[in-house]
């Protein structure tokens, strides 16, 4: 198993969204968070002060997948992310040891 | 003791006799009546909740409450201290600063049970008005001019320096210059040419120099800008301050306040003419055109100088076209108000941006970059558009004939300088003593700790969010 998160667009959420349920994950968390990458901030002005804001909104996506479908999830969220501008995002695979069903006690591959 | 008024009282007490001819004195007008009584209120809602609103919304969200708070306390601390001694040394006779106290504690006003009643002068002869409406009108004008002052010590003050100061300066500040601009015996005492020059001496004593300002540029902007950039330089620069993002925490909150102040400001300055008249509906429509004006003004120069056209831009453009506009309301013609509000625009934009970096003080909110800047723009502004030439309707030169005239531009304007000249100095200088004593007696500001957890959590024990 793997643990795919992704770092996306926020307006990028919804393409992202069908994109994995047509890849066959059938399930995903999903956070707002902010964070800076090569794409920078932007400043904002109020009257006469002006801000330098380095923090970027964006959507950061988990989800648990079995190994054979690693491969067709990336390119799914690839192929729904991409703008092909600086910020489209990140996504990163991590090993994942063990998953558990809480209402079932179902674990493994089973579980997710 | 206020003679002119306290002849006409005894009139009207004396048309409940039927031995009397009743028919020699005029009553006020319900029209007239009815048209201040909702111009009052609506400049209560221009304090709370609109100013409370468009304050609250510039500050991060630990310090919302305290804004609201000190303006709703300001708010209700000033109208009873008007009711106690205000009211009577800003408008009745005494020396040419300061009124006199036949009305404390508003006694005076009228026998409630007999239905009797004093009466004020408006600016027609013939045409009196219930003192107790003009009491309260004007309550809620001393009201305003204390809160307006908070932006400037915002997110740092100690709540009960605030009260103090505001009591100080309301006192010794406010009141004074209200008396200086706008007291004066009322034109049904100007009977006779022989009467006039005592009659003027009577008067304050900007009102004597022939100063106009319809609904208070000098008496509530310029004063109250002032006295906050005074307090912003004695209280000195928030925590952070040029460091640390201070973001407005809800420009939602502040759209809908200036929205609110706009509806409220058309009590403010139409009804300042004292009457359902011409002069208030010339007055109103002032006040519409010249706030669009420096919306459009304040948008577009923002957009070119500085790349964005921004909803705080819109919104501080309109606060700064109602500021210029009201000394002018009612003393210009259409011409002045495009012109008064395009200035207003341009100027007090350079007010918070370029000026406000040569001042270096942390004038939180601008009070003193768009009331000061727009109060003096709009009062020297008057002096010019009053002119018959330019569209305007001059002033009654004469009270015994109601003729009206226009000195000439420079004569105007120089007593237009004059009158703010006075006022930046008075109310700077009271508004420096009233902090000193704020200062001694509790201390002005909040410790570190307390200022970063934020004024909400601190002084007044809750939250303003739930999150």
């Amino acid at each position: 198993m793997k643990l795919i998160t992704v770092i996306i667009r926020p307006f990028k959420l919804d393409d992202v969204r069908d994109a994995l349920t047509e890849a066959g994950v059938t399930g995903v968390t999903v956070t707002e968070v902010k964070g800076y990458g090569r794409q920078k901030g932007h400043t904002e002005l109020y009257r006469g002060a002006e801000y330098v804001v380095d923090f970027v909104p964006k959507i950061r996506l988990e989800t648990a997948v079995p190994d054979a479908r690693v491969d067709v999830v990336i390119d799914a969220i690839l192929e729904a992310a991409r703008t092909d501008k600086v910020g489209d995002g990140k996504i990163f695979v991590t090993p994942l040891d063990h998953a558990v069903r809480i209402r079932t006690g179902e674990i493994g591959e089973d579980a997710l | 003791m206020n003679p002119q008024r306290a002849a006409r009282l005894s009139l009207a007490a004396a048309c409940v006799l039927p031995a009397f001819a009743c028919a020699a004195t005029p009553q006020p007008d319900k029209a007239d009546t009815a048209w201040m009584l909702v111009a009052t209120a609506l400049v209560l809602l221009m304090s709370v909740p609109a100013l409370a609103l468009f304050y609250g919304g510039l500050v991060r969200s630990k310090n919302m409450l305290s804004v609201l708070m000190q303006v709703f306390v300001v708010f209700s601390l000033v109208t009873v201290l008007w009711c106690v001694y205000g009211y009577s040394f800003a408008f009745t006779q005494g020396s040419a600063f300061f009124g006199g106290t036949s009305r404390l504690f508003l006694t005076g006003l009228g026998d409630t049970f007999r239905d009797e009643w004093a009466l004020a002068p408006t600016f027609s002869k013939a045409t009196p008005m219930y003192e107790i409406v003009f009491v309260a009108f004007q309550a809620t004008f001393a009201a305003i001019t204390c809160c307006l002052i908070l932006g400037s010590l915002v997110e740092r003050v100690r709540f009960a320096a605030v009260l103090i100061f505001v009591a100080i300066w309301f006192s010794l500040g406010y009141l004074p210059v209200a008396h200086m601009v706008w007291y004066w015996p009322g034109p049904d005492a100007y009977s006779e040419a022989s009467q006039v020059a005592s009659l003027n001496a009577s008067a304050g004593y900007i009102w004597q120099m022939g100063a106009l300002d319809f609904a208070g540029g000098t008496v509530v902007h310029i004063d109250a800008g002032v006295a906050g950039l005074v307090g912003a330089f004695l209280l000195g620069k928030r925590i952070g301050w040029g460091r640390e993002v201070m973001r407005p925490h809800s420009l939602t909150m502040t759209m809908i306040g200036a929205s609110l102040l706009w509806f409220g400001w058309f009590g403010f300055n139409a009804g300042s003419a004292l009457e359902a008249n011409a002069s208030a509906a010339l007055a109103f429509l002032n006040t519409y055109l010249a706030t669009a004006c420096a919306v459009l003004a304040w948008t577009f120069a923002e957009w070119i100088l500085k790349g964005k056209p921004s909803m705080l831009g819109a919104a501080s453009g309109a606060v700064a076209g109602l500021v210029a506009i009201t000394p002018a309301a009612g003393n210009v013609g259409i011409a002045g108000a495009f012109v008064i509000g395009v200035a207003a625009g341009v100027i007090c934009l350079w007010g918070v941006t370029a000026l406000k970096r040569r001042i270096a003080a942390d004038d939180s909110l601008d009070v003193f970059g768009v009331h000061a800047v727009g109060g003096i723009t709009g009062a020297l502004l008057t002096g010019v558009f009053n002119s018959p030439d330019l569209g305007g309707p001059g002033a009654v030169q004469d009270w015994v004939t109601m003729t009206r005239g226009y000195p000439g531009i420079l004569a105007q304007l120089w007593s237009q300088v004059k009158a703010v000249g006075i006022t930046v100095a008075w109310s700077a200088i009271v508004a420096a003593a009233a902090c000193k004593i704020a200062d001694t007696a509790v201390g002005l500001r909040v410790n570190e700790e307390q200022e970063r957890e934020g004024l909400d959590i601190h002084s007044h024990g809750e939250s303003a969010y739930d999150y």
